[in-house]
């Protein structure tokens, strides 16, 4: 099993547009459901990832130690693959007297990292989500879709962002990004 | 284009990213109920042309319930908030009679 989870849903597939985008290897992640006002939930998230408790809709850290804010209870946390499995567990354990849930959901997602200065032209074009930097400033985490598919997305910086959605569409995902960023298709809306 | 400021994430969310969960604050029927009663609650809703009150997903989102308080033919929006209130807030009741003196009231 341990074999089978080195697999991403697309094998490390890119594209070079406009915006350039690649599957990133195999990331580690944790869904935690629970209290996110407890300092016991904090503490052990911080544990598990190295960073603070989120505030509401933020991502501390990235895709190597993040704790992404996914509702009001609950939160993604991002690990280093291979300590998935271990972090979990300390994560259940820390938390074994709280009503929390904790689950090892590596193999749900697919990710991607996406680089270009017309990033938020080219989300724009297939997600609802308002790109605006002042909406949408770095660290905001963006749950919303992507043309039929569920996904959530950030920006690291103005011209890197961090999508992520479910690995079974991943390859929809990809085609949908790989339409929009297409040389000729700038729009220049948000860069110019 | 109906778009819903989601009370639990405060995200400004479109009609693409909600699912529509019919309307808000029925009485629900149990047992003990005459049976006019339960037909009320599983069947009966109100459709008006005017101010309505729905219970809407964030599906595509944080995915939380609450509940919307707009006007059906116009489209506007009076007000959001959390699914698990028994009555609508009292800033969404003062918006909708400022707009709508002869409002009737939500029930
Ligand atoms: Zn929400």
């Amino acid at each position: 099993m341990s074999e089978a989870r080195l697999h991403t849903p697309l094998g490390g597939a890119g594209f070079k547009g406009y915006v350039s985008f690649t599957e990133v290897a195999p990331t580690g992640m944790i869904a935690l459901r629970g209290d996110l006002a407890n300092a016991t939930v904090a503490e052990a998230v911080e544990a598990a990832t190295g960073q603070g408790m989120p505030a509401a809709r933020r991502i501390e850290g990235g895709l190597d130690g993040g704790a992404a804010w996914a509702s009001p209870d609950e939160l993604l946390l991002f690990v280093p693959q291979a300590e998935a499995a271990e972090r979990t567990a300390a994560l259940a354990e820390a938390l074994a007297t709280q009503h929390a849930l904790v689950a090892d959901v590596s193999d749900m997602r697919a990710a991607f990292t996406l680089k270009g200065a017309h990033l938020r032209d080219m989300l724009a074009k297939l997600t609802p989500a308002d790109l605006s930097p002042e909406t949408l400033p770095s660290g905001e985490f963006r749950r919303t879709h992507l043309g039929q598919i569920a996904a959530a997305f950030w920006f690291e910086a103005e011209e890197t962002a961090h999508l992520i959605c479910f690995r079974s569409v991943a390859d929809y995902a990809f085609d949908l990004l790989k339409e929009a960023s297409e040389p000729g298709g700038e729009v220049g809306y948000f860069s110019i | 284009m109906l778009k819903f400021t989601c009370p639990a994430c405060r995200i400004e969310a479109c009609e693409s990213e909600l699912v529509n969960g019919g309307e808000a604050h029925l009485t629900r029927s149990g047992p003990g109920d005459s049976d006019e009663m339960f037909e009320r609650y599983l069947f009966m809703r109100k459709n008006p042309k005017g101010v309505h009150f729905e219970r809407w997903r964030h599906a595509m989102g944080c995915g939380k319930w609450f509940i919307a308080a707009r006007h059906t033919a116009t489209l506007e929006v009076f007000g959001t908030y959390p699914a698990q209130a028994h009555e609508p807030p009292a800033d969404v009741i003062a918006a909708i009679k400022s707009r709508y003196p002869a409002w009737e009231g939500f029930k």
